[in-house]
């Protein structure tokens, strides 16, 4: 058993139904008790969905506890294929299925003598994988499943297209800032002259996944989903793919280059090295940005970075070697890809921190006192608790990180954005700073918040007390209509029941 | 039987149970913030703890007095000793927040590997010297605001009788008392001529503090006295309860705590509607009233009173219809007072339905409608979302109170929606916060009337096929 108050990566599930959601006209059946399809909310509510998502559960109750689904999860299966005629049903195990060690499996063969659409189990162990890999998972296994199936009906797409093609892998529903980073990549790989195959899982269509071969490479632009089933589509087709994230300006043009790389080795004859520097240098305002004298001034300032693998490494290069950031403490809490990590960004920052438990960054961070922090949204509230500003770099997510305008963090508009994220950390920071040299923007104190403080009413104690537990920003107009409802009725104090008569008369 | 006294019309159907709630353990959420020296613990897995980091939002980061005990591989094989590892936890609990009472809330997966919370428990307890109360708030069995009904049905027991409570410190206890006689000390044999002498009586179901004191204050001005609250403000203010007091419960969803205090605390129950809208808080008030031979006093003037001042929100739904999927069983009373206010309602989606416990609210329903004259609702228990939304789009209902997975998309398809979790948590009893209910029931009507001139009430793209 562990104490924990708060965690980083969610459960299994829900990276099997990240990747279900994302794909168009493919359903999710979580075997789970009531309760387990929080997912739904999320996705509506963060993502501000405007489709039911497409995740439902066969319950599991106490009946099921003491006799088993029998055909439970079979009818559930087959009555979805019947109300929303998907391609793919996935069955989910949750934490609860996991134990009770049902032979989901069997369910899944049977349903599929009755559906129409395909069946799959998703391969996740509960109490092995989180989120991240349960995400990778899944989508290596449906790859695999529609490659395999293909090649049965003999209608996989082998061969290659005759201009150079990319698969765009890993952008799902509820990853951060994962649809603009999908727009900025697809842009980039236009400007590069190349065609795009197949975005997964994102809106593609399970019947798309036999023309992923046509690709003449894969893109994984995050380390957490999709390597695995780039990795797959290399032995299977010897199909090579590029595992660099495009993220500041010096990780995009090192992400450019192995994609040239790779397409010359395929006869592509390309030569990006001027789309490069005109990038860097006139549409890119990052690079520009380091050399001004607002850059100048966060030389040296020290920051903690924590996050995902993919965005914690980025960030701390960035920091780093694009902005002379001095970074005391890098930290990702994918416990289980560490050495990646510890490799990408030893020797951009003092201390590498590998943890799950946010009381250990929190630590660290009072320890350090950076001027700024790069991490999630727990860091910012840690940042909040000891008043040092703080960027949101990475999930966990709230609403306000599924910003509606523009705002990739990948490609050469993703640098830019980078560079306000950072910059405006900073300046909050010194701002901060300056105004308590400096004692406060101005330094007359208000003694009253209003015009005149004086009140002929009295207070009795209790109700007074009750005043004080309304919320700071209306106490003020409760007080003033309470007054106004008591001295209209002639009355000379106030009591609870004169509170709770006026809040009915007037809504004070 | 002549016509006039045609049996119950009101309609049951039980249909799937595949429907969308919140988990029982998010109770935690509104208890640790009501018991103000309680640590709760959930034990169970990454799920749980995901769903409520997830749901209770900001709540997360203000240091809550709860944690999950997560469950890893070896607890489930048990090659790790349960005893030992709660101990282990519950002591550092101990150590760094001291709380007067752990409340272990046990989940799917502590039924499933069979982990005897309730007998680990009292050995625990003597062992570290916290009391240690056990709910089983788990998804297999009860449905969100059900949580709380399985934690106070625990603390039900843990509640003292007068003979263990001695003297000295008897006053002391009543938090409720405390706050009536504040400053005033000296004054309270007066305020105890106030009431009437009647039996004592109990109120329970987890409020928060304004509210209490609301109610208790209604109360007070029929002469009713409140001997106390189950929860109190605190664990170690839990009442007295003993042998043949009267309770009277606030919240439709609490039948076991209501079943406990009446076979284990041999307690009266009074069975009355609950104290939701000026009508129901009127006929609570009357029900306990009447149980405690008092005549009330202006009760009819004080509602009538309250329904002028709605007038101006209840012009915005009268004629209207309301659809419930329900999801947290406050369903029955909140339909209830919609009727009253001159709404429709086909139907009442609820997760579990009591008809004992809730008599006096369901019969309650059935007049309002005869006195409204609109047809009775349909009450679907375990109801079955996909099957509603079929309904939903054939009744094109102008109110949905639903949950948040199915708000947005019902919203892009041009239906007003409200989410029901908001009634769970926003102050919605006594005659005083009726306003608040219709606040929150008119809200997207006034909202949506605002944007009603721009014509893009249908929102979803149309290449896209709906999912449902």
């Amino acid at each position: 058993m562990k104490l924990a108050y708060w965690m980083y990566a969610g459960p299994a599930h829900i990276g099997t139904l990240r990747i279900a959601s994302s794909f168009k006209n493919v359903h999710a059946i979580m075997h789970a008790p009531l309760g387990d399809d929080y997912f739904n909310v999320m996705r509506s509510m963060l993502e501000r969905e405007q489709h039911f998502t497409p995740v439902t559960t066969s319950v599991v109750d106490r009946q099921v506890l003491s006799r088993g689904s029998q055909e439970k999860v079979v009818d559930n299966i087959v009555r979805k294929d019947g109300e929303e005629t998907p391609d793919l049903i996935v069955l989910t195990p949750t934490c609860t299925s996991s134990i009770l060690q049902e032979d989901l499996a069997n369910f899944v063969d049977r349903a599929q003598m009755d559906a129409h659409c395909d069946v799959l189990l998703a391969d996740v162990n509960h109490y092995r994988y989180n989120e991240l890999q349960a995400g990778d998972r899944t989508l290596k296994q449906i790859v695999e499943f529609y490659i395999k199936k293909a090649r049965k009906q003999g209608n996989l797409a082998t061969e290659k297209t005759a201009k150079p093609s990319v698969n765009l892998i890993g952008f799902t529903t509820l990853g951060f800032h994962n649809q603009h980073d999908c727009t900025e990549l697809k842009r980039l790989m236009a400007d590069l002259g190349i065609e795009v195959n197949l975005i997964l899982p994102e809106k593609a269509t399970v019947d798309q996944l036999a023309k992923m071969p046509q690709a003449w490479f894969n893109l994984c632009p995050y380390r957490e989903i999709g390597l695995m089933t780039a990795e797959y589509l290399q032995e299977e087709f010897a199909q090579p793919y590029v595992d660099i994230t495009p993220m500041g300006v010096v990780e995009t043009a090192r992400c450019i280059r192995k994609i040239q790389e790779v397409l010359n080795a395929q006869g592509a004859e390309v030569n990006y090295e001027d789309f490069i520097q005109q990038q860097t240098r006139y549409v890119s305002q990052a690079a520009w940005f380091s050399r001004s004298i607002d850059c100048q001034n966060l030389t040296g300032k020290k920051a903690v970075v924590f996050g995902d693998n993919t965005h914690a490494a980025a960030m701390t290069k960035i920091l780093a070697r694009e902005m002379g950031i001095h970074v005391v403490l890098a930290g990702t809490y994918c416990k289980y890809d560490a050495d990646w990590f510890r490799a990408e960004v030893s020797e951009y920052c003092d201390e590498v921190l590998i943890s799950e438990d946010n009381g250990a960054i929190t630590d660290a961070i009072a320890r350090i006192e950076p001027a700024a922090i790069f991490g999630t949204q727990m860091e910012r509230h840690v940042g909040k608790r000891l008043d040092i500003p703080c960027g949101v770099i990475a999930a966990p997510i709230h609403i306000q990180n599924f910003p509606l305008g523009y705002k990739p963090f990948l490609g050469y508009e993703g640098t830019n954005q980078m560079a306000d994220l950072v910059y405006n950390s900073f300046t909050l920071g010194m701002e901060d700073h300056l105004l308590e040299i400096f004692g406060g923007h101005d330094t007359k104190e208000v003694i009253t918040k209003t015009i005149s403080s004086d009140s002929d009413l009295g207070w009795h104690s209790s109700a007074q007390a009750e005043l004080n537990k309304v919320p700071g920003f209306v106490r003020g107009k409760v007080k003033r209509n309470t007054e106004k409802f008591a001295r209209e009725r002639g009355l000379s104090e106030i009591t609870l029941e004169v509170m709770y008569a006026a809040k009915e008369a007037v809504g004070a | 039987m002549t016509t006039a006294q045609a049996p119950s019309a009101l309609n049951f159907d039980c249909e799937t149970g595949n429907y969308h709630t919140f988990c029982p353990i998010s109770c935690v959420s509104w208890l640790y913030q009501k018991i103000e020296d309680s640590f709760f613990l959930v034990i169970g897995t990454k799920t749980c703890g995901y769903f409520l980091q997830n749901a209770m939002g900001v709540m997360i980061f203000a240091e809550p007095r709860y944690a999950m005990a997560e469950l890893e591989e070896g607890d489930i094989s048990a090659q790790l000793k349960d005893y030992e590892e709660l101990k282990r936890l519950c002591l550092q609990i101990k150590r760094d927040r001291n709380p007067s009472v752990i409340v272990w809330i046990g989940t799917c997966t502590t039924e499933i590997i069979k982990m005897d919370l309730e007998g680990l428990a009292p050995q625990l307890e003597a062992e570290i010297g916290i009391p240690i109360v056990t709910a089983r708030a788990n998804g297999l069995d009860y449905a969100f605001t059900q949580g709380e009904d399985t934690v106070l049905a625990s603390m039900a027991h843990k509640c003292p009788t007068s003979a263990q409570v001695q003297g000295e410190d008897k006053e002391e206890r009543n938090a409720i008392q405390k706050l009536l006689t504040f400053g005033r000390k000296a004054d309270a044999a007066k305020v105890e001529s106030e009431y009437v002498d009647h039996q004592p009586l109990v109120l329970f179901g987890s409020l928060p503090d304004p509210v209490v004191t609301n109610l208790t204050l209604e109360l007070k001005k029929q002469g009713v006295k409140v001997s106390g609250w189950l929860p109190a403000k605190r664990y170690t203010e839990l009442p007295i309860i003993d042998e043949g007091y009267y309770v009277a419960g606030v919240n439709p969803f609490l039948s076991r705590t209501a079943t406990t205090l009446m076979r284990r605390r041999k307690c009266k129950l009074i069975g009355a509607p609950f104290p939701i809208g000026p009508d129901g808080t009127r006929a609570w008030i009357e029900k306990i009233c009447f149980v405690l031979g008092i005549e009330p006093q202006g009760l009819e003037e004080r509602e009538a009173q309250i329904w002028a001042s709605l007038e101006d929100y209840i012009q915005l739904i009268r004629g209207k219809s309301v659809f419930f999927m329900g999801d947290n069983l406050l369903e029955v009373s909140l339909a209830r007072f919609l009727i009253r206010c001159g709404m429709t309602c086909p139907e009442i989606g609820i997760p579990y339905m009591d008809k004992r416990y809730q008599a006096a609210e369901l019969a309650l329903l059935e007049k309002t409608c005869a006195d409204m004259g609109v047809p009775l609702p349909n009450i679907v228990e375990k109801p079955d979302n996909y099957n509603q939304i079929q309904r939903i789009k054939a009744l094109q209902p102008d109110l949905v109170i639903t949950g948040m997975a199915h708000a947005n998309p019902l919203e892009a398809q041009g239906i007003n929606t409200k989410w029901s979790v908001e009634f769970t948590f926003a102050q919605i009893h006594g005659f005083t916060n009726a306003r608040d209910i219709l606040e929150l029931a008119t809200r997207p009507l006034r909202r949506n009337s605002q944007l009603g001139e721009l014509g893009w009430d249908k929102l979803i793209a149309k290449d896209v096929p709906a999912q449902v």
